[in-house]
């Protein structure tokens, strides 16, 4: 059986089941809905699994699923070497996100990742420490801030309400997800202008790492061609 | 799965190197594998999380598996206040590997450590001398290079000390360290959002909320600093030529000398620097190395070397372009004087990785 991940609640698993349906594929819920089993109509040798869509990444690197839905953010995120152990078979266009680098509004000499630097070397010498940016995203930020050459710096874990950290003076600036920016915007905050990590959707993955007997080969043939990929 | 034979091979190596630095004159040291993490964060930044294990005790706080063992060794040193000294140590290190399986995530490091010697490149000479006997019969290729000289130029250059400071801040990050001289350099146009910010009478009069440490009165201190800045001359491509010059250097080191004689006619700040190299070429030739031949590249050091700030080497199998450096090592008073507050002391040393000199010893 092709063993397929979807995420388990949310508008995340609502909007993963319309677009299934919308080519043809019917995934529905057995049992109640504290039962994390499902079937799949439409669509030969295909064994639907709800999981929460957090632990996605990590099935589809282990190979405990051949292919799982998830955001490309937390892909990026968990899987090192992503691109050699996943194959994108499809971007779902929905679940669109932006993973930002944002600070405070009143920083209005700081619109760049160029003022960022400028900004944490002189924020080191005044403050004594590192200029703390809170993400629950670490190896993201950290690999875009190596890259560009970021320096005096540290990052901060916030699994929540990160735009509120500034606020609480638990860190000076934040790389987290937002769509509309709107949230942003109401903590008095802005993103930088070249301070795009990665723009996330929700993305549907095959695993190197799975098992693939001619079972389930067949089986993710037949499903390209109903996903028409 | 270790391989039993290539581990007493190695092991055999560690003995024979421990053996002939402390032949050398070398003290030999001990350092916990298990280090405070805040020193390293402190010193290498953020960037080391990528590199080093972190893990943490109840009690002691974030700990990170040995990544090398300069910082502890010079942390001894100077906590004990011991005036010069040479010192050897061996055992493993470890490195996160998080793009590249093949990779080894521990592996082990002989080192030779010279403090507070009173001739530098006396010292200099030692220590590259004491690494390439230990490694004779491999015919390894060496490369040498000198951070000071840069950072020599870049104080030299006839522009303001910010921006000065701002170019020394990133000699390690070259890409950064571009992007910076093409700014000064007026290569790069004023982005339109700076130009705004400068034109504004009151640039902070619409700001949003003041929230964070970082104040109201920092903004504007980098704003007075950003106007000061948009009237100072841009660095002359004259000064620009000169460092791009000796960046691409790369010849043997007579060679070397004589292109850096030519370039500190025009660039004066260097001839200190420069007269260093020249006094270590002398000691090279003293301690009979061929210097002749001995390759200097005015750009080594500056990816990989990260606390170095003066004579920087590296030695590497011409033949094996897929192995890391067999042996690297380099000056580092930077290092000590971020270590011990208000009080720096004159370092200089370097690693061997025996399991490297045990391989092309079975290749041999």
């Amino acid at each position: 059986m092709l063993r397929l991940g979807i995420p388990s609640k949310g508008r995340l698993m609502e909007k993963t089941v319309d677009w299934f349906a919308a080519r043809g594929i019917r995934l529905l819920r057995t049992g109640t809905d504290r039962d994390y089993t499902a079937t799949a109509e439409g669509a030969k040798g295909l064994d639907p699994v709800l999981l929460p869509a957090a632990e996605i990444p990590r099935d589809l690197a282990t190979g405990r699923i051949h292919l799982g839905v998830t955001g490309s953010d937390l892909v990026r995120e968990k899987v090192p070497l992503w691109d050699r152990r996943l194959r994108v078979m499809a971007g779902l266009g929905f679940g669109a996100a932006d993973l930002v680098i944002a600070v405070p509004q009143a920083w209005v000499d700081c619109e760049t990742l160029d003022d960022l630097d400028a900004v944490a070397a002189a924020f080191r010498r005044r403050h004594g420490f590192r200029l703390r940016i809170a993400t629950k995203y670490h190896r993201l930020t950290r690999d875009f801030l190596q890259t560009h050459g970021i320096a005096d710096y540290q990052l901060v874990d916030s699994q929540g309400a990160t735009e509120g950290t500034i606020r609480a003076e638990t860190a000076e600036a934040i790389a987290d997800i937002t769509s509309t920016g709107e949230t942003l915007r109401a903590n008095g905050l802005k993103p930088l202008a070249d301070g795009l990590i990665h723009a996330s959707q929700a993305t549907l993955y095959r695993a190197s790492a799975a098992p693939w007997g001619e079972a389930e080969k067949t089986a993710l043939r037949h499903l390209e061609s109903r996903l028409g990929l | 799965m270790i391989d039993n034979t290539a581990r007493a091979a190695a092991r055999d190596e560690t003995r024979r190197l421990t053996a002939h630095f402390t032949a050398a004159g070398a003290t030999p040291v001990e350092t916990a594998i298990l280090q405070p993490a805040d020193t390293l964060l402190d010193l290498y930044g953020e960037d080391i999380r990528a590199r080093a294990y972190v893990t943490a005790d109840p009690l002691r706080g974030e700990l990170m598996l040995r990544p090398d063992f300069t910082v502890p060794v010079a942390q001894m040193h100077m906590a004990t206040g011991a005036g010069e000294a040479r010192y050897t140590y061996a055992g493993e290190v470890f490195r996160r590997q998080e793009t590249d399986e093949a990779r080894p995530n521990e592996f082990l490091q002989v080192g030779f450590e010279i403090f507070d010697a009173p001739a530098p490149a006396a010292a200099d000479a030692e220590v590259f001398a004491t690494i390439a006997a230990a490694l004779a019969g491999l015919g390894l290729r060496a490369a040498t290079g000198d951070i000071g000289i840069l950072v020599a130029a870049v104080q030299g250059l006839r522009t303001t000390d910010l921006r000065k400071a701002a170019l020394i801040r990133h000699i390690w990050r070259p890409r950064r360290f571009r992007a910076l001289l093409d700014r000064f350099g007026g290569r790069l146009p004023v982005p339109p959002h700076r130009r705004a910010l400068l034109a504004a009478a009151d640039p902070q009069a619409l700001a949003g909320p003041d929230i964070g440490l970082r104040s109201r009165a920092e903004v504007a201190e980098r704003i007075a600093n950003l106007r000061a800045d948009a009237t100072a001359p841009p660095v002359s491509a004259e000064e620009i030529a000169l460092i791009d010059a000796l960046l691409s250097l790369r010849e043997t080191l007579p060679h070397v000398l004589s292109e850096l004689h030519d370039i500190a006619v025009d660039l004066a700040a260097i001839r200190p620097a420069v007269r260093r190299l020249a006094d270590r070429a002398e000691a090279l030739a003293t301690r009979g190395i061929d210097t002749d031949r001995l390759e200097f590249e005015g750009s080594f050091g500056r990816t990989t070397l990260e606390y170095y700030d003066g004579f920087v080497f590296g030695f590497h199998a011409a033949d094996r372009p897929d192995l890391p450096p067999v042996a690297s090592g380099g000056r580092y008073d930077a290092l000590t004087r971020a270590l011990g507050p208000g009080r720096a002391v004159p370092a200089v040393g370097g690693i061997i990785r025996p399991e490297l000199v045990a391989l092309l010893h079975g290749a041999a």
